[in-house]
């Protein structure tokens, strides 16, 4: 068990677990967090599985942890791990089962005053419109053929089929399509998971939910982005479904054979990896960029749902209900990259698990309004709590791999949570705050209790006091749709 | 019709002394679940972790009609096929609708030929969305082999 005398402190927000701790680490690992929030983890295994990430082959710089950190499987949720390309390791342990699982924001010129009387309207409407639940299946349904189109085009094929702008695909992480993705490289099963799941939200911690614009912290920020205090805007969390998980499954299954063949040792099958030369790394790479545009086409369906309850509900009673998007961002994804190593510009394979990228001002994959003021890093809070827009920094790019913290991350098990918390009580005190409340389970609405997780301020201001992000906006729920 | 739910707490799966050799209970795990299970050996250790993976999720089961599907896997070790097999009943349930309760379960060296026998899954109270490799390993004890597995919710 790692303790906190392990750790080297660097600063309030940053602290170090030397490559000394452990004889099989190949570098160090950097955590952001204060003191507060890392014992809050003391007692699960984030730190552990931190360590354990550390002995990947071809690590470059420090495998890093963010504030909302948890225990996961293999890697720490909260986790950002760098690889050389090609010769470093890709490990689908370390992008997730739920591959692109990310958030996106739509925001309004609608105030608050505007659409209170009609929101649990609104609220019964995005239900309606937007499935969730165990074993959704959605309005979409594509065959084989359509589904091999979603894989390669990602936003792209929702954009041609009318459920997209061009606007959307500009203000979506990588345009909302990934080069490189092939869906010969996965299996008939992921395929017969994913036919029907497009434009479902799923059950778990997914969600879609009503926001008001509770306070603005950077004016230039938020006019680029199009937002004032005060406004609604509406927030998708949700991934690739079970396409996504099967795909990870098949891999991490094939993979234990991988790392014999490649000679890996490692300290956790979950960890499994195979060099991103390789045959198998390569056919993960293009397999985990199907699921991610799977992702993506996803989130656009979702949007365009959510988009048409809003018609539906505040057509012709709001002036102007549209809904636009500010950003669309992935948490779990590997991304290949090029950054700055101990002086020398090397491209990467950064895995991010729970970690959101967070480029800073001047990258060129930004729209052009977005280029000074940095990349829209989205953290949605626990259900009930406050949510927060932030931008990405020159930091970040120098000291996390340009990435951030992607909520708040648990600190209460499902079980414990269940214990304590009756999901219709909480449904009421939720009400009883003004917060409209749609869930399919009540045991699954006690899962995601506010009490379940870290106080996302705290979490917010400790990548914003490391300086690897920035605030623009803090958000504050008025209605909840989830699983 | 559901499964042992009571079983997850107090880690046993059955009424008489010789169930109580095999069993499964939830481990707490922060973001996902975790299960103990154990039996006198590998096809008993296969069977209650498919028995603890449906307690799990809370699934109810039609009376009837009962039927039967035929399972064969093959893997690289006991853990791999551990996670096969999970995956299979996963698989099992979410596309084709369809539960077990009862396991005939034959393993040689690393080759699996199950018939089981089931009905039509009625609910699940949570979706068990994977089976993963996380920290597994099956290991020897005093009562048999136990295993300890954590699933993607």
């Amino acid at each position: 068990m790692i303790g906190l005398h392990d750790l080297v402190k660097i600063s309030d927000y940053e602290w170090e677990i030397p490559k000394s701790f452990r004889e099989d680490m190949r570098v160090p690992v950097r955590i952001f967090a204060t003191r507060k929030l890392l014992e809050a983890v003391m007692d699960d295994r984030s730190l552990e599985q931190a360590v354990n990430t550390a002995t990947l082959p071809g690590l470059v710089g420090h495998v890093l942890v963010m504030p909302d950190m948890h225990q996961g499987y293999g890697f720490p949720i909260g986790g950002v791990a760098a690889t050389r390309y090609p010769e470093g390791v890709i490990s689908p342990g370390g992008i997730g089962y739920d591959i692109n699982c990310g958030v996106r924001l739509l925001a309004s010129q609608i105030s608050y005053d505007e659409v209170g009387e009609h929101l649990a309207a609104l609220a019964s409407a995005i239900n309606h419109y937007c499935p969730s639940g165990v074993g959704t299946k959605g309005h979409v349904r594509v065959t084989d053929t359509e589904l091999a189109q979603v894989c390669r085009e990602g936003s792209k094929w929702a954009l041609k089929q009318g459920y997209a702008t061009e606007a959307d695909l500009r203000r979506t992480e990588e345009n909302g399509r990934l080069e490189g993705a092939d869906p010969a490289k996965v299996s008939n099963r992921a395929r017969e998971r994913g036919r029907a799941q497009i434009g479902t939200l799923g059950a778990g911690n997914h969600f879609i939910e009503v926001d008001l614009i509770e306070h603005i912290y950077d004016s230039q920020a938020a006019q680029a982005m199009g937002l004032q205090e005060g406004n609604i805007a509406v927030q998708i969390h949700c991934g690739s479904r079970g396409f996504g998980h099967q795909i990870c499954t098949d891999y991490v299954q094939e993979f234990q054979k991988a790392i014999q063949r490649y000679h890996i040792q490692l300290p956790d099958r979950e960890l499994v990896c195979a060099p991103l030369s390789s045959p198998e790394g390569q056919n993960y790479l293009a397999a985990m960029r199907s699921a991610a545009n799977y992702a993506f086409a996803n989130r656009q369906v979702l949007a365009y749902y959510a988009r048409k309850a809003f018609e539906e509900v505040l057509g012709g009673k709001v002036q102007h209900w549209q809904l636009f998007q500010v950003y669309d961002i992935a948490h779990n994804m590997g991304k290949i990259e090029t950054h700055l190593v101990e002086g020398e510009e090397i491209k990467v394979c950064v895995h991010r698990k729970g970690a959101t990228r967070a480029f800073g001002p001047g990258f060129e994959g930004l729209p052009l309004e977005y280029r000074k003021i940095g990349q829209p890093v989205l953290v949605p809070g626990s259900m009930g709590t406050a949510s927060w827009l932030l931008v990405g920094t020159e930091t970040s790019m120098a000291r996390s791999f340009g990435s951030s913290c992607h909520g708040a991350g648990r600190v209460m098990s499902r079980a414990q949570a269940k214990k304590k918390i009756w999901g219709e009580d909480l449904r009421i005190s939720l009400e009883a705050k003004g917060i409209h409340v749609k869930a399919g389970s009540m045991a699954g609405l006690a899962e995601e209790a506010p009490e379940a997780y870290k106080d996302v301020d705290d979490v917010v201001q400790t990548v914003c006091g490391a300086g690897i992000a920035r605030k623009v906006a803090r958000l504050v729920p008025v209605a909840v749709i989830k699983g | 019709m559901g499964y042992n739910k009571k079983a997850l707490i107090d880690g046993v799966n059955g009424n008489t002394m010789q169930m109580q050799s095999a069993g499964f209970r939830e481990i707490e795990h922060t973001a996902d679940w975790e299960m103990q299970v154990w039996a006198p050996d590998f096809p008993g250790l296969l069977e209650q972790a498919a028995l603890g993976m449906y307690a799990l999720a809370g699934a109810q089961l039609a009376e009837k009609p009962r039927m039967k599907r035929t399972v064969q896997l093959s893997a690289l070790d006991e853990e791999s096929l551990l996670v096969s097999f999970l995956e299979e009943l996963r698989y099992f349930g979410e596309m084709k609708g369809l539960a077990f309760d009862v396991f005939q379960i034959k393993v040689e060296g690393y080759q699996l030929d199950a018939e089981l026998t089931g009905s039509a899954l009625l609910s699940v109270d949570k979706e068990i969305k994977a089976v993963t490799f996380h920290n597994l390993t099956v290991r020897n004890t005093e009562r048999g082999i136990e295993a300890s597995v954590v699933f993607d919710v």
